[in-house]
């Protein structure tokens, strides 16, 4: 995983609530491996035609937020089923960061664990944030994880909270599996009391 | 291990009972029990394979492929396409290499994941129980701790037999009273998210109670604790009790002589303590719910049958005004019209939501007698549970009644076999999710419990079951 820093970027504006997984990516996709790449499969039934051409109201599809690498949605985003897909195709599209006033938990998790960065924002933050995105089509956002701060097209500054373990394992890129493999005394341990005290478990 | 001081709630108990470390920041290791994994985890066993890496604890593992295989025949054969072929033929494949027990096709054990896990005897209370998959909570119905991970967190699982997780604030809601005639377990969890929206339960883990909870069968407790994820919450609960133990004594994974008896009384030690307490609680009256219907692309837009699609112009906020309408515009709904006089294409009885033993029950005894006008289909959520249904003549009933029925499978819960509703298609359907797409492109879906279902079939519109039985 690429450690995360700080990004200035295009950010696209997505008004909708309850983004679910199943728009981000849809299920017919999922046979395929993680390498075989995501990013031009994103949101693919609101983004193409059946003939493959461009829906030119979709967001992604007008020329300004088409290098969009952060998004501004609505409550509930990515809810619904846990496919990391939908992770997998916001990260290959090009996202780092997605703002919103709530997710589903399981894409949330998913986030982390790709290098994505959810951050959670009052209702009228990113209300306010899509409205100057759409005013100003193509301005950018400023993530900084470090400070915890997103910087807003006209300057205002907004923190935000973030688990210190995510931060951690998000700023120095940590693959998870091996932090935890670091752990295997403690987890065998636990395993062996655990084990004893029920042994039908 | 964290031993509770004072009153303690049934989530709290075994959450702390799995901790092996709690870091200050709170981020927190926790044992995990059971993890069952289904024919779309192939992309786990591949992370794992590259970081060359051994499944720590295949003992505790599960497979069965459910999302790619074939309700019209068993066998890999019976799947004709080749990318869902291969991922059920991964599954065996994977299994196989790391030692992970696989019901696969052809055994009877096979089926829904979330279906097989409680009908073995895997899912049992007090343990934590995690799969790739969102409807995980299913599980909680034993009185255990489920939730669905992604495919990272699978192979960490995999890799480690634990997972980092935040501990979830805890929600109780609490169902008193007697449920009316033809009002089932699937009604009522339709209730509670039309209640406390989509997102209401995200960041908790919701603990289901009251008499109302109690009084149902595991069937239908399993049922309620499904759809936790399409309330928010990755979690749902029941406490374990004398019809939790009564279901799981005898089968196959469950406890046996002299440690089912410990395990009892440590089951027993489970439920929530009097006096302990939630971080929210939301209360419903059993008697007040009625059949319930969707009518948009959220399973937050529910409705009782006797109600009328809802007018966008009556919403709130723009932002919802907007919402809604986009919903019933896919829907092909107009506002205001009575939720009886929708017409289906198409019925679907299935998914790990309504696709057990009680469930087929309950739609044969209404389906016994009648003739669908739709074309319709029964899909069984495990070999067994078709087993069992054919020895009960419920195949027959059904499909004298004009339905199919079919092998044991996700099927058109997702489509992802190939079993889909064609678009602008209409379908009432006893799964969970009504997204936009979800049973396939520009499907139309109505979620029901399988009664409704049947009543839908039997009418060719959405229709209120309680004016069937009355002419039963
Ligand atoms: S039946 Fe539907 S919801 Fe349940 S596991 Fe299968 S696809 Fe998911």
């Amino acid at each position: 995983m690429e450690p995360f820093r700080k990004i200035d970027e295009v950010a696209a504006p997505m008004g909708t609530p309850n983004v679910d997984t199943d728009q981000i990516i849809p299920a017919r996709f999922l046979w395929r491996m993680r390498d075989d790449g995501w990013g031009h499969l994103l949101f693919n039934d609101l983004r193409f035609n059946d003939d493959g051409s461009e829906k030119p109201q979709f967001v992604l599809n007008r020329a300004e937020y088409r290098p969009a690498r952060v998004l501004v949605a609505d409550r509930n985003f990515g809810c619904g089923s846990s496919r990391e897909h939908a992770v997998w195709s916001l990260y290959d599209y090009g996202f780092r960061a997605v703002i919103a006033p709530s997710f589903g938990d399981i894409f949330f998790n998913n986030s982390f664990q790709n290098g994505l960065l959810p951050i959670v924002q009052p209702i009228e933050v990113c209300e306010a944030l899509r409205a100057a995105l759409e005013q100003k089509p193509g301005a950018h956002i400023q993530v900084d994880l470090e400070a915890q701060k997103i910087i807003a097209p006209d300057g205002t500054e907004f923190d935000f909270t973030i688990d210190p373990f995510r931060k951690e394992c998000l700023l120095a890129g940590t693959d998870e599996v091996r932090f935890t493999l670091s752990q295997a005394d403690k987890i065998a341990a636990f395993e062996k009391t655990y084990e004893n005290g029920m042994p039908w478990m | 291990m964290t031993i509770m001081a004072g009153p303690a709630t049934l989530f709290e108990k075994i959450w702390g009972a799995h901790e092996i470390v709690v870091r200050p920041d709170g981020a927190t290791l926790l044992h995990i029990d059971r993890h069952l994994v289904h024919d779309g985890s192939n992309n786990a066993f591949r992370t794992l394979q590259e970081k060359k890496l051994p499944v720590r604890r295949p003992d505790r593992t599960f497979a069965t492929p459910d999302h790619y295989v074939s309700t019209l025949g068993r066998g890999l054969t019976a799947i004709n396409d080749p990318n869902r072929r291969s991922m059920v033929e991964d599954l065996k494949v994977n299994a196989k290499e790391t030692g992970v027990t696989l019901f696969d096709l052809g055994d009877k054990r096979q089926g829904i994941v979330h279906v097989v896990g409680p009908e073995q005897g895997l899912s049992q209370p007090g343990m934590i129980i995690v799969c790739g998959d969102s409807h995980t909570a299913t599980h909680g119905a034993m009185g255990a701790l489920a939730f669905g991970v992604g495919a990272s967190e699978v192979a960490h699982v995999l890799a480690t037999q634990t997972l980092w997780q935040k501990k979830p604030r805890n929600m109780r809601i609490t169902v008193d009273g007697e449920l009316g005639p033809g009002v089932h377990a699937k009604d009522v969890i339709l209730a509670i998210i039309a209640k406390i929206s989509a997102a209401g339960g995200t960041g908790h883990a919701i603990e289901y109670a009251g008499s109302a909870i109690r009084s149902l069968s595991i069937e239908g407790r399993l049922t309620i604790c499904n759809m936790s994820i399409e309330a928010g919450a990755r979690a749902g609960m029941v406490a374990p009790d004398d019809t939790t133990f009564e279901y799981l004594q005898g089968r196959p994974y469950a406890p046996k002589g002299a440690d089912w008896d410990k395990a009892l009384s440590f089951w027993r030690t489970l439920p929530t303590d009097e006096g302990a307490a939630f971080d929210r609680e939301v209360h419903l009256d059993a008697a007040e719910i009625a059949p319930m219907v969707t009518w948009g692309t959220s399973p937050e837009s529910a409705s009782p049958i006797t109600g009328n699609v809802p007018d966008p112009a009556g919403a709130g906020d723009a932002v919802r005004r907007d919402s809604m309408e986009r919903a019933l515009n896919y829907m092909g709904l107009e506002p205001g019209m009575a939720l009886s006089d929708i017409k289906v294409d198409r019925v679907f009885i299935g998914s790990c939501t309504n696709s057990r033993i009680e469930d087929l029950r309950a739609a044969a005894k209404l389906a016994n007698g009648r003739k669908t006008v739709v074309p319709s289909m029964v899909v069984p959520g495990s070999g067994l549970v078709k087993a069992q249904a054919e020895a009960e003549g419920l195949d027959a009933i059904f499909r004298r009644a004009g339905f199919e029925w079919r092998e044991a499978g996700c099927s058109m819960c997702v489509g992802m076999n190939g079993d889909l509703v064609a678009p602008g298609e209409r379908c009432a359907s006893t799964s969970n999710r009504n997204f936009v797409g979800r049973q396939g492109k520009g499907a139309r879906t109505h979620l029901v419990s399988p009664v409704m279902a049947v009543a839908a079939a039997v009418s060719g519109k959405l229709t209120d079951v309680r004016t069937l039985m009355a002419r039963h």
